[in-house]
């Protein structure tokens, strides 16, 4: 068992691990992020994207010990603390971005972080930055909509660092 | 004392892309996927696959798994032989079909690369993953049978051995004998032009993003499971048929469904052999797959090898079609696997008026992953077929292709039109689509820049492709059903339920799995009874909460399920009407409905709300005699045809005749789905159809080497197209109401899908052509390309 102190959209944990345990099980099955889901085993449909410090990283492709003393926002976390939404959750609402929603949570992620980089993509640059999540359902034309769309209206950077809680111990650490 | 919302009168619900009530959880992850659930005392169930192709199981020991840490035991097939059952087929095509019996964990031979031989259930998910090294399994290898044609030879290995062919059955459909049309055999004998071609649909596979998930909890003598299906309803009537467990003590809930395409309309081996071992240990037991065993076990689709012969004048009218599918059904027969190249059977006659048609179907075993529905089930196969063959045929005749389907297709007065298959074609309008798509994509300056480019030879060459397509949905008329010998029906069930507060619950039999069938019902509902959108809430996917349905596929939600979602509203406005009019002192005769308001003929302002009326039900101090105080209703709607949704589709593609590689420049897809209830939701369907239809022409297929082993099994080798691999697709629809449910509705889940995939690959051959290519296997790899390029060339 290893020890990994790490803060997941705003509360911080401290938590023995295996230290075998990836990033996305860590989240789900320890601190019941099931929002943030595994949709492949090879690090290619980036469903379970989450951002560590800021930038979007596959969360099946780390382990848990390595977010040690990182800041990790997921899907969970990326909507402000009065429910309102983050304005790329908005922009996929308004422009139909999702359809099983299966993917959307990488997909959302990984736009955020796409935006962080060029806060006024093109529609080939939305592509590129977002090759690495498959989506089944849409043909993507309409998550690239919705990056659009965002970029528009000014999609601010999620930027690690907001104030953490104390630090949370999950129960049952085995 | 109502709660009443006002409602703008002006603003009709059907036809407004509004946003999906769907939306908001999974937008923010407050989701319910079934590998998110967790129990009191949950165990998980992983599972030892076969990495033989064919071999019999001459031991598996489980003993030193059953030791390892947190396993609470482990299982091998002899443990569940007596009570497995098998995985049910639910449609035995011919009266002669041979079923071999599908186990849900092998026992004493395995036949596919990933059937399951032996099952560990742990306390944890890597507890039970780590035990399944500690299982023995001693194989006898048997020889792979790969290759449908020479399955069917004299003295090939039998993929079963207790049944003495690899042939399942041998299903025809002949013009002449059904009385719809012409023999096929005049046809043949008297043409003045035949063409034939044999065309390969690859083997595809669904790749829903969503693995499979499943969780069994023992409930007194029933279970109640949780699962990641398209088919809720089905599975519980399975459930309850093949493992004996009474059908009132099972109920199945789809939560969150993460796609299915096809791909999860299936009662599965997990799902049984969950609930074998959850009933054996006692406790609840959590299976999820990885995508590799996604990839390997759940069910693939296509698969065919079509020779296909079309018969014309000189003039180039046809004459006839003859069609000899082989259709691979894997190692064992699924829940419609059989009946997928059937449903296909209908639809190779497409929009045309064809007078002789013959179809003969081989289903044939191998020794690989079984098949079943993928999205379009038979009809993208089919559709590929003709709408490839007529470019061939075109070309044989040195006629334009358009102008030949133009000459040969319905005419939009010919309709109500009864086709070759004695279908019913009821509305439709070809030219309109057709001259739409054209005038989209720019046809005549595209045509003008090939030319411009073939003069000069350019290395990238520019082709053009057309696919004038048709599809039956809404399935089904059980009638139909009955006569093609499937074991259930076709109909949807729905009921409404209004509130003591004028709220809304519409229970439906539809089981979405990101169709956005909450946002489509709740439209639907608000027009007729005159709600407010919000007002509406749709119940669906749980057998306990919506007990009847036929679940979600074959493009049926909207013409079948919405269908009797307005039946029921009907009958929910006629209870309210008699209330009403008691409530009014006037006769029920007298009494009009609009907007939501009840009121006497002639006498403006007098009104009672429907939400009014619904209070005064619940109340019931004062009802009419003898009414129930209940302002509800149930229908079930089973549709006396098929839809038939149409449209064309148009590619552009550039290809570099260097490199082989062929990128579509420009895609246009005008559908006619009929009324269209949401125009957002509509276009999404027609946007996702079209990438998978294009991922078929370009890049997926399921790949065996020699032994009978999935080369393609992680999503390393099997390449879900992404972003980049797409091009920006322009979409329009026409409308040509169907004339046979009451929305004029026709479906559009699998519109794209069946479009375009003929539509990509005439335009990759279009541009090859002059080159001497006239055929490029799918997936048109660029390999692929390059290949055809210098067999053409070398000609």
């Amino acid at each position: 068992m290893t020890q990994v102190g790490v803060t997941v959209d705003g509360v911080a944990y401290r938590d023995d691990v295996e230290p075998r345990m990836l990033l996305v099980h860590y989240l789900r099955e320890r601190l019941g992020k099931v929002g943030t889901v595994v949709g492949c085993d090879t690090g290619n449909c980036g469903a379970c994207t989450v951002l560590l410090d800021g930038r979007s990283v596959k969360s099946c492709s780390m382990l848990a010990v390595q977010a040690d003393g990182r800041e990790v926002t997921t899907i969970e976390g990326l909507a402000g603390p009065d429910g309102s939404l983050h304005p790329v959750q908005q922009a996929f609402h308004e422009n139909h971005a999702l359809q099983c929603g299966f993917c959307t949570p990488g997909m959302i992620m990984a736009a955020c972080d796409l935006l962080r980089e060029n806060p006024d993509p093109s529609d080939a640059e939305v592509r590129e930055g977002i090759e690495g999540n498959l989506c089944r359902c849409t043909g993507y034309q309409n998550i690239v909509r919705a990056v659009r769309a965002a970029a528009e209206r000014g999609a601010p950077t999620v930027s690690p660092g907001t104030s953490a809680s104390p630090a949370t111990t999950t129960a049952g650490a085995s | 004392m109502t709660a009443t919302t006002e409602r703008p009168t002006e603003a009709a619900e059907i036809g407004r892309a509004r946003n999906r009530k769907e939306d908001a959880h999974l937008i923010t992850g407050r989701t319910t996927w079934t590998d998110n659930l967790t129990l009191p005392g949950l165990l998980h169930l992983a599972i030892l696959r076969s990495p033989m192709a064919h071999a019999r199981i001459t031991n598996v020991d489980v003993s030193e798994a059953a030791k390892r840490p947190g396993v609470i035991a482990a299982f091998s097939g002899q443990d569940f032989k007596d009570e497995q059952g098998t995985i049910p087929c639910a449609w035995p095509v011919t009266e002669d079909m041979v079923n071999p019996g599908h186990p849900s964990i092998a026992v004493d031979q395995v036949n596919h690369v990933g059937e399951a031989v032996a099952a560990v259930v742990a306390r944890s998910k890597a507890e039970a993953q780590d035990a399944l090294e500690a299982i023995d399994v001693d194989y006898e290898p048997l020889d792979p049978v790969l290759d449908m044609e020479a399955a069917l030879a004299d003295g090939a290995t039998l993929v079963h051995s207790h049944i003495d062919s690899n042939k399942s059955f041998t299903w025809t459909f002949e013009s002449g004998a059904a009385g719809t049309g012409a023999p096929i055999g005049d046809a043949l004998r008297d043409a003045e032009i035949t063409v034939h071609r044999r065309f390969r649909q690859q083997r595809l596979i669904p790749a829903f993003m969503e693995p499979r998930s499943t969780v069994v909890q023992p409930v007194g003598d029933g279970v109640t499971m949780w699962s990641a299906t398209q088919v809720p309803h089905i599975l519980r009537t399975m459930v309850a048929l093949s493992l004996s467990i009474p059908e009132h003590k099972v109920r199945v809930i789809a939560p969150d469904v993460g796609g299915g395409f096809g791909g999860k309309l299936q009662v599965t081996p997990e799902e049984f052999l969950t609930t074998l071992v959850a009933r054996r240990v006692g406790k609840p037991v959590k299976y999820t797959e990885s995508r590799s065993e996604s990839l390997l076990s759940a069910h693939h689709g296509r698969d065919q090898i079509q020779d296909i012969t079309l018969t014309m004048t000189r003039d180039g009218t046809f004459t006839g079609l003859d069609v000899h599918l082989f259709a691979d059904m894997g190692a064992y027969l699924r829940l419609v696997t059989p009946g997928v190249p059937i449903l296909g059977a209908f639809m190779y006659n497409a929009i045309y008026k064809i007078p002789a048609y013959r179809l003969v179907c081989d289903g044939v075993f191998t020794t690989k992953t079984p098949t079943d529905a993928y999205r379009g089930a038979g009809r993208p196969e089919a559709t590929f077929a003709i709408e490839r063959i007529i470019d061939e045929a075109a070309a044989e005749l040195g006629l334009d292709p358009m102008e030949l389907r133009r000459k040969n297709w319905i005419k939009h007065d010919e309709f109500p039109f009864t086709t070759v298959c004695g279908l019913t074609y009821d509305s439709g309008n070809y030219e309109a689509a057709t001259d739409r798509a054209l005038e989209l994509i720019g046809w005549d300056a595209l045509h003008a820049e090939q030319a411009e480019r073939r003069e000069r030879k350019d290395p990238v060459q520019l082709g053009l492709g057309i696919s004038t397509y048709t599809e039956m949905c809404g399935l089904a008329p059980s009638r139909i059903l009955g006569a093609l010998l499937y074991a259930a029906g076709g109909w949807e069930h729905a009921s409404i339920r209004m509130l003591a507060t004028g709220k809304v619950e519409v229970v439906t039999g539809s089981s979405a799995h990101g169709q956005g069938h909450e946002t489509a019902w709740s439209q639907i509902v608000a027009d007729q009874l005159g709600v407010p959108f919000d007002d509406v809430e749709v119940i669906h996917g749980d057998t306990q909460s919506s007990p009847k349905g036929m679940d979600t596929y074959g493009s049926r939600s909207l013409s079948v399920g919405g269908t009797a979602v307005v039946l029921a509203a009907g009958k929910v406005i006629e209870k309210a009407r008699r209330v009403a009019a008691h409530m009014l002192e006037a006769s029920e005769e007298d009494i009009e409905f609009a907007d939501g308001t009840f009121s006497v003929r002639g006498a403006p302002g007098t009104g009672k709300t429907i939400q009014e009326v619904a209070f005064n039900v619940f109340a019931a101090h004062d009802l009419p005699e003898g009414m129930e105080a209940s302002l509800d209703a149930d229908a079930t709607f089973d549709p006396d045809t098929f839809s038939f949704p149409h449209g064309t589709h148009l590619c552009a593609v550039d290809v570099d005749t260097e490199t082989g590689r062929a990128t579509i420049r420009k895609y246009v897809g005008v559908d006619d789905v009929g009324q269209v209830i949401n125009p957002l939701i509509v276009e999404g369907q027609v946007h996702g159809g079209v990438a998978q239809g294009i991922a078929q022409a370009l890049y997926e297929e399921a790949v065996y080497d020699a032994d009978g082993n999935l080369t393609t099994g992680t999503l390393v080798d099997y390449l879900v197209p992404s972003a980049m691999d797409l091009p920006t697709f322009v979409t329009d629809r026409t409308v040509s109401p169907s004339t046979t449910n009451p929305l004029g509705v026709k479906g559009v889940g699998e519109a794209g899908t069946i479009a375009s995939t003929p539509a990509v690959v005439n335009a990759i051959i279009d541009a090859l052509r002059p080159l001497g290519v006239s055929e490029v296997p799918m997936p048109c790899t660029p390999e692929r390309v390059w290949r055809a390029i210098q067999e053409g060339g070398a000609r």
